[in-house]
């Protein structure tokens, strides 16, 4: 077994997805096969190979420092779930 | 000959010259849609009012002698890409009342050359898939053949171009999902150079593979679409400042003395006979035309797939971190707190096949398996690229097929996602290389389906891919072939 079933329990939480005992299940043996099949890369020796994040290699890109138009509050908020006084409603976090 | 059957270039040259208008082109495609799209379900959202208002406004500017290449020309995107006030779900549950308050930059240029948008494009879900399957809409079907699929995840873009819903469409290919779906539907799609066309307002999936690119019914038009798309954006932080070329200039300069890589680890066991057939005689054609075939080798290919489903599902669990029923999208409302809103939210509005990388992603990512997934991963990646930067000291261009078979069947595959993660065997390789490559019809199979041909460049090379492809293309006369619909 590459994983195990409370493994992927903790995964999901670390994900923040609420999964039932089925895709908790069905993902274990899914997952299973898949790192095993990924297992591969071991075949090869890679301690001196540097690791590319990017294929094209590139610094931090900056723009100029300058104030530009951007969203307004109204557009920003458009899409939200819930919205009140030009902020996204949340439920309630302190008691 | 109908309105529906004509490319890019033949439309710009009917509308610069009077003899249609945008109007009536543009009605002729939402007319074809209308009667068609209950059996492709190629698209998600159909927006023929503002398609006309569209139209009339490029008719105007034609008539004003003042017309671009795009200039009233009706195209459709991939739902992936956000267009302001038109709904962007990305094919998910999600974002089904999603309506983006800005365009995109590749969606921002169309709409500066005065091209007319028909809709958004089905597609797998978040661009998670390889036959179309995945969206939450229904699958997209197979213009050649009803009951096969139409690749994935840009199937939407392919079927549409093939069913001639559209002119022509943009996907996204993050492994191969341009080229795959443009190979089982018989037209030319490209994937350009990471960095050639901005990212900016495409909705992410794994943002160092993910790329923008044309899906069209010929070379020509291919070139037309990526040069108008093309382009460094301030915007996008990865968009590379290179000055994009006139890629129609050196498109007819053929390919005499041009030397073309065959790599042997992609024509290996496994490899359907009909699809083998089609890329050697392709190879026979190129000979004929001046190139020069030369055997390169690309070792690391085996671990490709490997490689790319650590990358891109970590890239993916960060990306759709923000999804999380607050800034927008759906939200499952209950009284558990936040964080049960998260979860909640998440599992109600996310697929099984997002939810499957999600859980890859986060596993590869988390502590104590890190060093061993996700960094070994990015370690194999320059070797990968290794791979292709030493054969391009050999060779011009890279030819190999699309795909290992032809489209597969509605169902085939879903019960095994590792085996459809293996379809994308010869197209993910050059996302990690982060290099460009383009797929175009050069055969059909035995029981009628379309099969193509990929050509791989340099960084930056797209002129010598299209230039490549449009000899090959013009030697036969496999765009002209009509899917029977």
């Amino acid at each position: 077994m590459k994983i195990t079933r409370a493994q992927v329990e903790r995964v999901a939480q670390l994900a923040r997805l609420a999964l039932s005992k089925e895709e908790l299940d069905s993902l274990t043996s899914e997952m299973d096969a898949i790192l095993g099949y990924v297992d591969k890369l071991n075949e090869l020796d890679t301690d001196n190979i540097v690791p590319t994040a990017h294929a094209v290699p590139m610094e931090n890109a900056f723009r100029d420092d300058v104030a530009r138009q951007s969203l307004s509050t109204e557009e920003a908020l458009q899409n939200a779930p819930a919205a009140s006084d030009g902020c996204f409603l949340v439920p309630k976090i302190i008691e | 000959m109908q309105l529906t059957d004509l490319t890019i270039h033949q439309l710009h040259d009917l509308l610069r010259a009077g003899k249609t208008s945008s109007q009536e082109v543009t009605q002729a495609f939402l007319d074809r849609i209308a009667d068609t799209d209950e059996h492709v379900n190629a698209f998600i959202t159909v927006c023929p009012q503002e398609a006309l208002q569209q139209a009339e406004a490029a008719d105007a500017r034609l008539k004003a002698g003042d017309a671009a290449p795009l200039t009233g020309i009706p195209l459709a995107l991939k739902d992936i890409f956000v267009t302001e006030g038109l709904r962007t779900t990305c094919a998910s549950q999600i974002l089904n009342n999603f309506v983006p308050p800005y365009d995109g930059t590749a969606v921002a240029k169309l709409k500066e050359q005065g091209a007319v948008i028909l809709g958004k494009l089905n597609m797998d879900e978040f661009a998670m898939g390889s036959s179309n399957e995945n969206s939450s809409f229904g699958p997209v079907r197979n213009p050649w053949n009803k009951d096969c699929v139409p690749g994935g995840s840009s199937g939407g873009s392919a079927a549409c171009v093939a069913a001639r819903q559209a002119v022509a469409t943009l996907g996204t290919d993050t492994g191969g999902s341009i080229r795959q779906p443009a190979s089982h539907c018989g037209v030319v799609g490209l994937k350009p150079t990471y960095g050639r066309v901005s990212r900016y307002g495409v909705i992410a999936y794994a943002s160092s593979l993910d790329q923008v690119g044309p899906v069209t019914r010929d070379v020509e038009d291919c070139a037309m679409l990526l040069g108008a798309v093309a382009g460094y954006d301030p915007a996008d932080s990865t968009s590379v400042d290179v000055p994009v070329p006139d890629y129609l200039a050196t498109l007819k300069d053929g390919v005499k003395g041009l030397k073309v890589g065959l790599p042997k680890e992609y024509f290996i066991e496994g490899l359907d006979p009909d699809v083998k057939k089609a890329v050697e005689k392709a190879v026979d054609i190129l000979r004929e035309l001046g190139a020069e075939p030369v055997e390169v080798s690309l070792p690391h290919t085996d671990y490709a797939v490997a490689c790319y489903y650590l990358i891109a599902t970590a890239e993916a669990s960060s990306n759709l971190a923000r999804y999380d029923g607050v800034r927008y999208g759906q939200r499952v409302d209950q009284e558990q707190g936040l964080i049960d809103m998260y979860r909640q939210s998440r599992a109600a509005g996310f697929g099984p096949e997002v939810k499957r990388r999600i859980m890859l992603g986060t596993y590869a990512l988390s502590s104590g398996y890190y060093d061993a997934y996700y960094l070994k991963a990015q370690k194999v990646r320059t070797l990968i690229r290794q791979d292709f930067l030493d054969a391009f000291n050999q060779v011009d261009v890279i030819l190999t097929p699309v795909a290992p078979t032809p489209a597969f069947e509605i169902g085939e595959k879903t019960a095994n996602p590792l085996q459809m993660y293996l379809s994308d065997i010869f197209t993910i390789p050059v996302n990690l290389a982060g290099t460009c490559g383009m797929s175009l019809p050069c055969g059909m199979s035995q029981k009628g389906l379309p099969i193509g041909l990929q050509l791989i460049g340099r960084p930056f090379g797209e002129e010598t891919l299209l230039r490549t492809a449009y000899a090959f293309e013009q030697a036969g006369d496999w765009h002209q072939q009509q899917a029977p619909l």
